[in-house]
């Protein structure tokens, strides 16, 4: 199913075939394959414990398949040695769920650590880097501000600064609406769009929010129980039967409060029956 | 990373004090009963450069500075910045572990030797009070009974404890699995294992010395 939808001439930028995860007998990722294509803005959909963080952690080479492959611009993560590995993370950007800024630095220093580590740029072309990078996001007066200093949309702002410090060409997202209330999520919805359309990188995005996922996919992919139940754009899967999606989409809880089985046992507990 | 050692100075300098004068009672106690008080004096001193200093030190600073590292380390895993370090392809040993190992590979000698000058004093003291034993002539005894293969073996010895506590304290950090919980038990399970591995370095050390020194 995956990969069937979105068939295109060029070759995917990701390519994730087959991939097996599973933490003590039980599978995490269970043969899941999908097709990231140059360009586009992938969100990787599902409820929590679905094993869209994983498969994120597959993609970032953070760990390994236990089967499968995971390819990303033509390197084999399970496969490459360590200098392709290093070669491949300088043109990916990760923007982590609680920012992983380093506290013991300046906003601005983190942002231009990539830089300083990865580069032999003088000291001032990397303050001018690191200021534009903070200015996209509309940080460049909070540089010199720890990170404790910042608000948790901030926060997550001055990680994409830091994500986008060595221009990558892939960039990724882990839950960049968690934890923000509705405007500053919307707000980072907009900067993953206008960032996609400044620098036409490839955008991955994991999160569990139908409306940010609506408004900043060109496809999605919906993981259910670590296999992949739908892959396509807004209208593919919002005229899909599917019941998981459907249940998704609708916000259908999977267990409903059992009330009567609640008075029951209140009506036993009065008698002075044990429970 | 220096502050780890400037702020353990007052500690150690005053676990050394005491040890010296400990050291000093015991030994004058039961020395006194063969008329050899003044060995006392060669106890100390052999006794701190060799043995105690280093050992003093290694202890008190496994138990502030270890698990420091693996909590400040172990936090570090679980708030992502562990995994942030390796997609920026930097790689987190060498940019969490370098600066530590370097800081205490310097620290732990200069420590070492503040520790080695306060109980040699301490001792001093306390001779001082319990006998007539003028200072100046303590200190001449000092420099008398003091070797510099003893000062040399306890430095090596301090070296030596600095690496097992910064890598041990950085491995349990990086071992870190789950939430915050897993980082009060992997600093306690730091400092338990560094003592420990200072110990057992320390039986090694002194039983090569004794072997190939036969001093």
């Amino acid at each position: 199913m995956a990969g069937a939808l979105g068939e295109t001439a060029s070759a995917p930028v990701i390519s994730v075939r087959d991939v097996v995860v599973s933490y003590d007998a039980r599978h995490v990722l269970d043969g899941i394959s999908l097709d990231i294509f140059r360009g586009e803005t992938m969100v990787l959909l599902g409820g929590s414990g679905s094993g869209k963080s994983t498969l994120l952690r597959q993609i970032i080479g953070l760990e390994r398949p236990q089967s499968g492959q995971v390819v990303v611009n033509g390197v084999d993560l399970a496969k490459c040695t360590p200098r392709e590995l290093k070669k491949l993370r300088r043109s990916m950007g990760v923007a982590f769920q609680n920012a992983a800024l380093f506290n013991s630095m300046s906003v601005e220093d983190n942002v231009a650590l990539p830089l300083r580590e990865h580069t032999l740029l003088a000291e001032s072309t990397i303050r001018l880097m690191t200021w534009m990078k903070l200015a996209v996001v509309g940080l460049a007066e909070f540089g010199k501000l720890s990170p404790q200093e910042l608000s948790g949309g901030m926060k997550k702002r001055a990680a994409v600064a830091r994500a986008l410090s060595l221009d990558p060409e892939i960039l990724v997202f882990d839950e960049p609406s968690a934890g923000l209330d509705p405007i500053v999520a919307a707000e980072l919805d907009e900067l993953i769009l206008g960032l996609k359309q400044a620098f036409n990188m490839t955008v991955v995005v994991v999160t569990h929010e139908m409306a940010s996922a609506f408004r900043i996919a060109d496809r999605m992919a919906m993981l259910y129980n670590g296999s992949l139940i739908a892959v396509g754009t807004r209208e593919e899967l919002e005229r899909s039967s599917h019941p998981r999606i459907r249940q998704f989409l609708d916000r259908v809880p999977d267990k409903t409060a059992d009330t009567a089985a609640f008075d029951q046992y209140f009506q036993e507990y009065m008698q002075g029956d044990s429970v | 990373m220096l502050v780890v050692g400037v702020e353990a100075f007052p500690m150690v300098g005053i676990m050394a004090v005491c040890a010296g004068f400990i050291l000093a009672m015991q030994g004058a106690s039961e020395l006194r009963r063969f008329g050899a008080t003044q060995f006392v004096v060669d106890l100390v001193t052999i006794g701190f450069t060799r043995e105690l200093g280093p050992l003093l030190t290694a202890i008190a600073v496994s138990g502030r500075s270890g698990s420091a590292f693996s909590a400040e380390i172990g936090s570090m895993v679980v708030t992502e910045e562990i995994d942030a370090l390796r997609t920026m392809a930097i790689d987190p040993v060498d940019f969490v572990l370098a600066p530590k190992f370097l800081a205490a590979l310097i620290v732990l000698p200069c420590l070492t030797i503040i520790s080695n000058a306060c109980g040699i004093l301490a001792g001093g003291l306390f001779m001082r009070l319990s006998t007539d034993m003028a200072f100046s002539v303590y200190l001449r005894d000092v420099v008398h009974s003091m070797a510099l293969r003893d000062v040399m073996t306890g430095l090596v010895k301090s070296l030596a404890f600095a690496t097992i506590i910064v890598h041990v304290g950085c491995l349990e950090g990086f071992r870190v699995h789950g939430g915050p919980d897993a980082v009060g038990r992997s600093a306690t399970a730091a400092v338990v294992k560094s003592t420990f591995l200072v110990i057992l370095a320390d039986l090694g050390f002194t039983a090569i010395f004794y072997l190939t020194g036969g001093k």
